[in-house]
């Protein structure tokens, strides 16, 4: 070693001096500590409000995509002994009795419209029959009903003397399952259990595609209006600049429901848009805007386009204008410039809006469900539907949680290709 | 090129220029500027001097007169066809490429073969010393790298002109000095022709061949650093240029280019004529604090000040201090910091003396 570089080594280790003892240690550690406590208990009621607001409505609402207790707990006895058939022929008379018992009780509690309801969901049809059916049992006999509950059942309705209708059962009684998922996917067991394409109908692929393509015209539109707006207001003076800073936010502050409507007026066939164009004799018969893909688009478009501004607006206000004129400088003419400087520095704001305008679209509901019409509807109306009038709150959460996946796959693309830490929102 | 090309190789023709319609920012601004020189333009903010370097590169218009450039007319020529390199005060570097690339653009605009940009660019990282910095961007270099870096992106496609706004005016104190010899370096190397604009002086001092000192739009006095510090053509060069003393008094009689003053305390004392006016007019005499002494030497000083000590500040390598005259005109004078540096307290009498080619009277504006 040579002298100098002993002298290096010397200085690299450090000096007893500049470790500290076990107690300034832990007296670090205790500060470091606090300082994390504090700050836990600053965003504990935002934790535990966002818990009961949002993680876990949302997680047991998943949860029901895969989770189907009802027919489980409506008819636990049936099931238990349906366990021992192997599905071909007819099951044995004591099951089809236990059927029976079970049936009767149901009907006595009123719950058989609910058993009616998830099986007929299997097997399309069978709800009249087990209304009708449970009706019949009720006035039976319990001990009747234990030694010739199958044939009362048999004489109520002919299908429970077809396989199909048990099998629907214990498809039925199944806790966990996948078939909500299947159906969000246009996707069925066959007899032999092996997933294939569904063959009845076939909408929920074809309605994720259309939201899809719909979120993606709408983002290119925002984006078509939004970035020369944004370009200008990011260079105007700052008065003018804040002038038209605040039209872009006063729709932001308006109503949704409000702006909507707005929409309908100027839409429909006595409307705005109709009513002038009639009467500049461009159009002789009133075109048909509401209730239409184009109207949805339009004015989603419209409710989104400050989503789209604001982050462009906030990038290129940070972009330093000798950028441009350093670029001219070096001879290159005014379009070149502002395509291989000025646009490539304003990506930042650009995917983020599209981000937001994006994803908030694919999930968009209330303006679709109003001006929309059937030709307009998005996945998310069907969601709702399926919360609200069918009833069927598997297959909605199985919809929504396919939603939630596409677009985390969605934003896990982009972060590949683009980085996510290119995103600036303000 | 003719000779005569090669001294007005940059000619500013009665350039007027007007934002607002009403009031003019520059005024009639005439200047020759030699191939090969650097021409400082200086002056306090707002005085127009940035406004000129902007209709010189084409991002303003120019509302009257013309610019000549190699004997052409550039005043209505657009900003990218002129061939002029900038510097700009916040370096300009294109953020989302790298050193590099940021080099390779007024090449790559041009059109030139592939093989001869690399070749050109990896010559001018080396010019200034970045060689291996050429794969970082911008954001990963230090302030003094990303200007070195402006500079030899304004000097890569051999511009026939560099324009440099205020660019050291971001780097600390060290750091700018450093730059300020690397500039004056490039410079003597390439022999590019530079038009340099600040507001600081010293800046303008140590690197100019030529300081054109701004004020209200119209150059004051267009110079030589040393002519500029020590023949100011008036009052506002001399009170912007380094520090001066003002003592008022009133001109007497004006003999051959020497005034004779009258202060305001009745002492008579001589000073050079620069623009004092004729006799019996209110003047200031302005005097460097450095020029004023307090032992006399073997100098023949012609005059002499009484006044009395009021405090001292000690800066280092030398000190500052403070006198008054019996009227109250506070005088300034700088001493070495030495053994002969005089001990004084306050209240003390002193006599100042001052050589008459150091002393300038200016009429009072």
């Amino acid at each position: 070693m040579t002298p100098l570089t002993q002298i290096n080594a010397e200085i690299t280790t450090h000096p007893a001096g500049d470790l500290l003892t076990s107690e300034e240690v832990s007296l670090a550690r205790r500060e470091l500590r606090r300082k994390k406590l504090i700050a836990l208990a600053l965003v504990i009621p935002l934790l535990i409000f966002l818990f009961f607001t949002f993680v876990a409505p949302i997680g047991t609402m998943l949860y029901r995509s895969v989770y189907n207790p009802t027919v489980a707990e409506l008819i636990p006895q049936t099931l238990s002994s349906l366990e021992s058939w192997d599905g071909q022929g007819m099951p044995d008379k004591a099951v089809m009795s236990q059927m029976a018992a079970d049936m009767k009780r149901l009907a006595n509690l009123r719950k058989s419209g609910k058993l009616a309801e998830s099986i007929n969901r299997y097997l399309p049809g069978t709800s009249s029959v087990i209304k009708s059916t449970a009706r019949k049992l009720r006035r039976k006999d319990d001990q009747k009903i234990i030694s010739q509950g199958a044939e009362f059942l048999l004489a109520a309705n002919d299908k429970w003397s077809q396989p199909e209708i048990w099998q629907a059962l214990i498809k039925a009684g199944k806790v966990y399952t996948d078939g909500y998922f299947l159906t969000a996917l246009d996707l069925e067991r066959n007899d032999a259990g092996d997933i294939q394409q569904r063959t009845s109908t076939q909408i929920y692929i074809k309605l994720y595609a259309k939201t899809l393509r719909m979120a993606l015209i709408i983002t290119f539109m925002c984006l078509l209006l939004g970035y020369p707006l944004a370009y200008y207001l990011a260079n105007a003076p700052s008065k003018t600049a804040n002038m038209l800073m605040i039209l872009v936010l006063l729709p932001f502050w308006t109503s949704l429901l409000v702006r909507t409507t707005a929409w309908i007026a100027m839409l429909q066939t006595n409307g705005v848009i109709n009513s002038l164009l009639t009467s500049l004799h461009v159009i002789s018969s009133p075109l048909e805007m509401l209730y239409t893909e184009f109207s949805t688009i339009i004015a989603m478009t419209h409710i989104l386009l400050p989503f789209m501004i604001l982050p462009l607006y906030s990038v290129m206000k940070g972009i330093d204008p000798s950028l441009m004129r350093a670029a001219m400088s070096m001879g290159a003419k005014p379009p070149s410039a502002f395509i291989s400087v000025y646009f490539p520095n304003t990506l930042p704001g650009l995917s983020a809006g599209a981000l937001l305008v994006f994803i908030i679209s694919v999930g968009y509901y209330i303006t679709p469900a109003l001006v929309g019409g059937t030709d307009g509807q998005m996945i998310s109306n069907i969601i709702a539907f399926h919360m609200q009038q069918s009833n069927n709150w598997g297959l909605a959460a199985a919809l929504g949680s396919l939603l939630l996946v596409l677009i985390l796959t969605l934003y896990w693309v982009y972060d590949r290709f683009v980085g996510a830490s290119n995103i600036k929102l303000g | 090129m003719t000779a005569d090309n090669a001294s007005h190789y940059l000619r500013f023709d009665g350039v007027k220029k007007s934002y607002d319609q009403k009031s003019l920012v520059v005024k009639d601004f005439n200047l020759d500027i030699a191939k090969g020189e650097f021409l400082t333009l200086l002056g306090p903010s707002g005085s127009g001097k940035t406004t000129v370097l902007m209709m010189m590169a084409g991002f303003e218009s120019v509302t009257s007169g013309d610019i000549l450039l190699d004997g052409h007319p550039v005043t209505r020529t657009a900003p990218y066809k002129r061939n002029i390199g900038m510097v700009f005060q916040n370096y300009a570097l294109f953020p989302h490429m790298s050193i590099a690339e940021n080099l390779a653009y007024p090449l790559k605009v041009r059109k030139m073969a592939k093989a001869e940009i690399t070749e050109r660019v990896y010559k001018y990282l080396k010019l200034i010393e970045l060689d291996q910095f050429g794969g970082r961007t911008p954001a990963q270099l230090s302030g003094g790298q990303r200007q070195r870096v402006a500079l030899a992106r304004a000097l890569i496609f051999k511009p026939s002109l560099v324009l440099m706004d205020e660019p050291l005016g971001a780097l600390d104190k060290k750091l700018r000095e450093q730059m300020q010899l690397e500039i004056t370096r490039l410079h003597k190397k390439l022999g590019f022709t530079v038009i340099y604009v600040t507001h600081d002086q010293s800046e303008a001092l140590t690197m100019s061949d030529r300081i054109a000192v701004f004020e209200d739009g119209v150059v004051q006095q267009c110079a030589s650093p040393e002519e500029l510090y020590e023949q100011p053509a008036n009052s506002f060069v001399a009170d912007f240029i380094g520090e001066n003393n003002l003592l008022p008094g009133t001109v007497i009689e004006t003999v051959k280019g020497i005034a004779k003053v009258k202060m305001l305390t009745g002492d008579e004392i001589t000073a050079r004529c620069a623009d004092c006016g004729e006799g019996n007019s209110e003047c200031v005499v302005s005097v460097r604090p450095e020029k004023v002494f307090i032992v006399p030497g073997d100098h023949h000083y012609e005059n002499k000040i009484t006044v009395k000590f009021t405090n001292c500040l000690y800066v280092g390598d030398f000190i500052r201090y403070f006198f008054e005259l019996p009227d109250g005109t506070e005088v300034v004078a700088k001493f070495l910091n030495d053994h002969v540096a005089p001990k004084l307290s306050e209240g003390d009498k002193a006599s100042l003396y001052i050589r008459t080619k150091d002393c300038f009277a200016f009429k009072v504006k």
